[in-house]
């Protein structure tokens, strides 16, 4: 019984171990392989990367890896900065500013996805806290609020979302619009970073989860640090954050990868390529020369790739128990 | 401390002038606000006004008041709305039962004492977190007719490569032609371009899917393993009779969330395809009227029926899965 696995149910197979190990290196392979061709590709140049044969196992050995010893290229390394050089031909950025237009974006994403999981931590641990341990009027209607926000899928309010990013009408202009119309709030975010990082400084499911997570800590341990003269600001801080830091980070970096990975809003509401995020910058990129030469938009997808991929050996274990909790409730 | 003021007036009060329940209710209101704002202020108004919107036909300015006509329009017979809501049904009817009976196999497998067991789950996730653009970036190359990585395998086993994203023909008559049969009409099958559209989002969701029954199987008690192998069953019968029964809740939590998920794709399916060869889903044709045409109010109006849609399939999961599922 030590050992959760010890019992777990042995399926006797007869040929079993082997079949199984196969099944597993094959899945293996099949969830890496992309991967694999991503990064292998990105170092080809284009005669390579198009020049695919698996008629015999040499040439598909050379259509894997196209240099020494198996074929006679030598590794395309200036498919990087190539990348980088197409990507400002499509805007004025680089020459007014000196920076490229990719550097940019790389930060305009990085910060959007700080700014968002700063936000969401710091939000909905205060809501959690009040919903889990503090007693005030309204506090039933202000949960179901809550939940009504967990519901309501974000493809239901991006329209909304979009017009409410909208220049705000001006006195004469609001004077003669229809008058149910003009009660929209308007904030005129459109094309900046408050719109990409705002509407997500706050999250209705981690309110639920760090809120669950809060109601498990006993109330004998707020009593305790009450005596010691520590306020719900400091006890916050200082013994709930810590004890529910697995919960913390499982909402992190669902957070930050959701960020990192968003697409369609970000599309929606900036105009200007230096506000775009990596994830629409490589669309743009396929739609023109990423599309002909595609060995160059490996390159800027291994590079959107690579941090998350990183953060991801870092801390798996917190998505991967973060995940399989999530299904058990 | 406070009470004991309160019923004493002529002693000085506690320096703010509140009591307890008060101080503890202005600060819980304190703590609530800015994530309240935020939730209500860009998901809970925004379904009202995207309503309002959806009865008028907004286009970047609003132009007048047109009831439900958006909504009339869209479930016109000849509507766009139809033959997108029958390829959403498509890749969730194909797309969930393979991810899922995938899925549950791999748990199966991992939750056997086999060494490496958690280098393979770290991998498998990896799909998952990566940025769907760029997989399905890679992946639309992969499925590319003549330079594609697929067909290059196809060709080396002395097969002809199909078209794969560019090919709006469904597979089962792609499979008759060759065999020189020919389908009625009603027996296409998803078009081939949703088939590599269904292979990639299986690749993405497998891994993400066994995590999820990995937690459900380690709820499942040893005991009920033990007691049922004293009585002599095999691995079938313990398979069948326990393991699949124990994991329903599990099943029908996955069911639900990947059903949800096929209503709500969109980034692979807009990078791979934008929509073209049978692949245009509902939810990527509201977003093209936004997006493209900016028809702010017809979109809203396919959003809102979208959303119905989902609300009637989990209401009818609900009860159904509530009659069978066992806890």
């Amino acid at each position: 019984m030590a050992n959760t696995y010890a019992n777990a149910p042995q399926m006797k197979f007869k040929f079993g171990r082997v079949a199984l190990y196969l099944i597993l290196i094959f899945v293996g392979i099949l969830a890496l392989l992309p991967f694999v061709w991503m990064v292998l590709s990105s170092f080809k140049s284009f005669g390579d990367f198009i020049n695919i044969e698996f008629s015999s196992v040499p040439s598909a050995l050379k259509s894997f890896w196209p240099w020494p010893p198996f074929g006679t290229s030598p590794p395309e390394f200036g498919n990087y900065p190539e990348a980088i050089r197409r990507i400002d031909l499509s805007s004025t950025y680089k020459t007014l500013t000196g920076i490229p237009l990719l550097a940019r974006q790389f930060f305009n994403t990085f910060l959007v996805a700080a700014v968002s999981v700063t936000g969401v931590l710091i939000t909905s641990a205060l809501a959690a806290y009040a919903f889990a341990m503090l007693e005030f009027p309204g506090k039933k209607i202000l949960f179901v609020a809550v939940l009504a926000a967990l519901m309501i899928p974000e493809e239901l309010v991006l329209v909304p979302r979009v017009i409410m990013m909208y220049e705000p009408l001006s006195g004469e202009a609001l004077a003669s619009q229809d008058f149910i119309i003009s009660l929209i709030p308007r904030t005129g975010w459109q094309n900046t970073y408050a719109a990409l990082t705002i509407p997500f400084m706050a999250s209705a499911f981690a309110i639920f989860l760090l809120r669950q997570y809060f109601m498990q800590i006993p109330k004998d341990l707020f009593d305790a640090a009450r005596i010691d003269g520590a306020g719900h600001m400091r006890y916050l801080a200082q013994m709930m954050m810590p004890l529910a830091k697995p919960a913390f980070m499982t909402v992190g970096l669902l957070t930050f990868i959701g960020a990192w990975n968003e697409f369609k809003w970000t599309q929606l509401v900036t105009r200007d390529l230096p506000m775009r995020t990596l994830s629409v910058s490589l669309q743009n990129f396929l739609q023109t020369d990423g599309g002909a030469e595609g060995q160059l938009a490996m390159a800027v997808a291994v590079m959107i790739v690579l941090p998350i991929v990183i953060l991801y050996l870092f801390t798996q274990q917190y998505f991967v128990e973060g995940v399989a909790k999530s299904g058990v409730k | 401390m406070t009470t004991l003021h309160a019923k004493t007036p002529d002693k000085p009060r506690p320096r703010s002038g509140l009591s307890k329940g008060a101080k503890e209710a202005l600060m819980a209101y304190g703590f609530l606000s800015p994530a309240l704002i935020i939730l209500i202020g860009f998901t809970l108004i925004p379904v009202i006004i995207g309503f309002v919107i959806s009865l008028s036909n907004f286009r970047v300015i609003f132009r007048e008041w047109i009831g439900f006509d958006n909504y009339t329009r869209a479930l016109q017979p000849d509507s766009e709305l139809w033959p997108s809501l029958g390829a959403t049904i498509t890749y969730s009817l194909i797309s969930v039962p393979l991810q899922l009976s995938l899925a549950l196999g791999l748990a199966l497998v991992l939750y056997q004492k086999l060494k490496g067991r958690a280098f393979f789950r770290v991998v498998m996730f990896l799909p998952y977190i990566t940025s769907t653009v760029a997989s399905a970036a890679v992946w639309a190359r992969m499925f590319s007719p003549d330079l594609g990585l697929i067909n290059a395998v196809i060709r080396a086993f002395g097969g002809v490569g199909p078209k794969w994203l560019l090919e709006n023909k469904g597979i089962f008559t792609l499979m008759s032609q060759s065999m020189n049969l020919n389908l009625p009409d009603w027996l296409t099958g998803p078009s081939l371009a949703m088939t590599a559209v269904i292979i990639y989002t299986t690749w993405v969701f497998v891994g993400y899917d066994t995590t999820i029954f990995l937690g459900g199987l380690g709820n499942i008690p040893n005991e009920m393993y033990e007691a049922a192998r004293i009585d002599g069953a095999n691995a079938w019968q313990i398979l069948k009779d326990i393991t699949i029964p124990l994991l329903s809740p599990t099943t029908f939590f996955l069911s639900l969330v990947t059903i949800i998920g096929t209503f709500k794709a969109f980034n692979h399916i807009w990078v791979m395809t934008r929509g073209d060869n049978g692949t245009m889903t509902a939810a990527l044709l509201t977003y093209k009227q936004m997006y493209e045409f900016q028809r702010a109010g017809y979109a809203s109006a396919l959003a809102f029926l979208l959303f119905t849609l989902i609300l009637g399939v989990t209401i009818f999961q609900q009860l159904y899965g509530n009659r069978h599922t066992n806890y």
